[in-house]
């Protein structure tokens, strides 16, 4: 038999208990729609979150450290060979900084099938020099351009852009709170006296703000080139080798990797944030299994509703099946009616869903952890509609699956005879 | 000739609340063309009888023959085929779908027997209703017209898919005798001139005895 026959009959159920119908539908309508803005909402934020710390955080970290070595004088005593030797007081072996070779793994690393990218960068420790104050420098070398492809730099500018470096190789970008202390604006010239006693005087051409005030109180960029000149090394002291893989979870394998080969310390962004990794999933758990409970109520309803219906039309079944339609026939008329209600419940629910969400989207807000940001962080996802539409009709078909077994397994003798 | 239903040996049990002998031993055959009635007081299993030779009661000892098919091993998707193809029902009490108009009623069986286009079903559909003299209520809502209409849009469907039988189970039970003189009329105009089978289950004396044969049954048996 052709499925429209049945279709029909679902729609003139449908269509003539109207108002049960639309309640049903409204449920899955609100669940659906619950189910969007919430993952929008919050995989927004945990985007938001994670961009805080993971995006400016390179997924390897390749520097140098100094620690005390392992092996001291008395352990290549031959005659104490088989003793147990306590040393106490053990220093750090003073070491320069600087990466062993870093032009070498530079160019080899930027060939490597797995990288992304690399940027070196120079440390230098100095002051800000303003009149009778000195305030702590965290000044950092970078490649700026590949700085902020990499890792988002310009979204933490506030002030001047990444070209204006790039393009001054006596420029620097400054923390906006070191700014404010020193009372500087664009423009002017800063002075930043180094360890050895130098004095560099430099040209503010914008401002960085992190978020973080400790940060923004004492880390300025400058070109690779100035901080090198500012320490007084030559072009192949770098300090620092930040790695960006194409797949992150690469990470703690290649750190490892990369610390043997070239006999320097390093670290992977999942052992440096560990904890943001766990909180976004943790989040994410969250909403789906609100999301979850919010369908089941919505499925309960429609089985509700089918349920009473089924009850209301045992008359209907019986005639149904006593000229000719099998149990299948009419589980499939109240399956469907299930179904149609799932789809258009929604089909409506993915609309309020976008719709609250632009709403939430268009939402003032200003952080200052992220000053490009101005209104709340949405994630307009497709898959999360695919994936609501989905849930839609697999609960509505779950919950209208019991009552139309029941309706199938009805007796049509049992009704006739009980009129 | 193939009789129209004939049923061998039927022995039906209630196991509810009490082990009962309803049925015992029923053995009939209706050839077609024949108006028959089963009359008998209540409760001697008339109406039991019926469903079981519909096809709807399963639960029975002994064969049913329907146009000459064994129908008593079918299954029930079988069953509700034979039904939707070769029976036509009329109840005591209409029986119609009330959200559906007179004419989608009528041609519902024929969509699920699906053997004919939906302009032909509308067409026989409204062919039907124009013999039973209620084509102009065609187009309402079934739970708009009389109590006699419905009944005569009620026995239009039993008639859409050109059964081989009719059942009925005291079809006039519920009506004036105006309506009822109106169906009698119908099912006799039925039988002798298009030579359908009737099977009607009544308690209407006069209704019987103007019926071609007349059987009557006591404690579960047929007696005449």
């Amino acid at each position: 038999m052709k499925f429209s026959v049945i279709l029909s009959i679902s729609k003139t159920h449908l269509i003539s208990r109207r108002k049960q119908t639309v309640v049903a539908a409204l449920g899955v309508t609100f669940g659906i729609g619950a189910y969007i803005i919430m993952m929008s909402f919050m995989t927004g934020l945990n985007g938001l979150l994670d961009g805080l710390v993971l995006n400016r955080t390179p997924h390897v970290h390749l520097y140098t450290e100094e620690v005390p070595s392992v092996n001291q004088p008395i352990h290549k005593v031959e005659k104490y060979k088989d003793q147990t030797k306590f040393v106490y007081s053990v220093k750090p072996k003073r070491k320069r900084p600087q990466i062993h070779n870093a032009l070498p793994i530079l160019d080899m690393l930027k060939k490597h099938p797995k990288v992304a990218g690399i940027t070196p960068q120079v440390r230098a420790q100095g002051f800000y020099l303003a009149g009778q104050t000195q305030l702590n420098a965290s000044i950092l070398g970078v490649d700026v351009l590949k700085e902020a492809d990499l890792y988002n730099l310009r979204d933490y500018i506030v002030e001047g852009s990444v070209l204006d470096l790039a393009a001054n190789d006596k420029g620097i970008i400054i923390g906006k709170g070191a700014a404010e202390k020193l009372s500087l604006t664009v423009g002017d010239l800063v002075q930043i006296g180094t360890i050895e006693g130098e004095v560099f005087p430099l040209k503010i051409v914008g401002f960085y703000q992190s978020g973080l005030a400790d940060i923004d109180d004492i880390q300025s960029y400058v070109n690779l080139k100035t901080a090198q000149r500012i320490i007084g090394e030559s072009a192949d002291y770098i300090t620092d080798l930040n790695v960006k893989l194409l797949d992150m979870k690469n990470a703690p394998a290649m750190a490892k990797d990369l610390g043997k080969q070239f006999d320097v310390a390093s670290v992977d962004i999942q052992t440096a944030n560990a904890q943001f990794d766990s909180g976004t999933s943790i989040r994410n758990m969250i909403s789906y299994a609100v999301s979850i409970a919010l369908l089941i109520v919505a499925g309960f309803g429609i089985y509700n509703i089918l349920n009473m219906l089924i009850y209301e039309k045992m008359n209907d079944i019986a005639i149904l099946k006593a000229t000719g339609f099998s149990g299948k026939d009419v589980r499939r008329i109240f399956i469907s009616q299930a179904v149609i209600i799932g789809f258009f419940g929604g089909l409506f629910g993915l609309v309020l869903g976008y719709l609250v969400s632009w709403l939430i989207s268009t939402v003032p807000f200003e952080s200052e952890a992220l000053p490009t940001l101005k209104t709340m962080p949405v994630n307009f996802e497709t898959s999360f509609y695919f994936i609501g539409m989905i849930f839609a009709m697999v609960s509505t078909f779950l919950a209208g699956y019991l009552p139309s077994k029941k309706a199938e397994r009805i007796d049509p003798v049992e009704i006739i005879r009980g009129q | 000739m193939i009789p129209a239903l004939e049923a061998k040996n039927i022995n039906k049990y209630f196991r509810e609340p009490v082990n009962f002998h309803v049925l015992k031993d029923i053995s009939l055959h209706i050839d077609p063309g024949e108006f028959t009635s089963i009359m008998g007081k209540s409760g001697c299993g008339k109406s039991t009888l019926l469903y079981i030779l519909s096809t709807m009661d399963t639960d029975y000892e002994g064969d049913l023959f329907i146009n000459g098919q064994n129908v008593s091993q079918l299954n029930t998707d079988d069953h509700a085929h034979i039904r939707n193809e070769s029976i036509g029902f009329v109840f005591q009490f209409h029986y119609l779908l009330s959200e559906f108009s007179v004419l989608e009623n009528v041609m519902l069986p024929a969509k699920k027997l699906g053997k004919k286009s939906f302009e032909e079903i509308e067409h026989d559909a409204m062919e039907k209703l124009r013999l039973l003299g209620i084509d102009d209520q065609a187009l309402k809502l079934s739970s708009r017209i009389s109590g006699g209409q419905k009944q005569r849009v009620a026995i239009a469907r039993s008639l859409i898919n050109d059964p081989v039988i009719i059942m009925g189970d005291e079809p006039t039970g519920n009506l004036d005798s105006k309506n009822s003189d109106i169906v009698f009329n119908i099912f006799q105009e039925l039988s002798h001139e298009q030579g359908l089978s009737l099977l009607i289950v009544t308690h209407d004396d006069d209704f019987a005895h103007r019926t071609d044969r007349i059987i009557t049954m006591e404690d579960g048996r047929i007696i005449s």
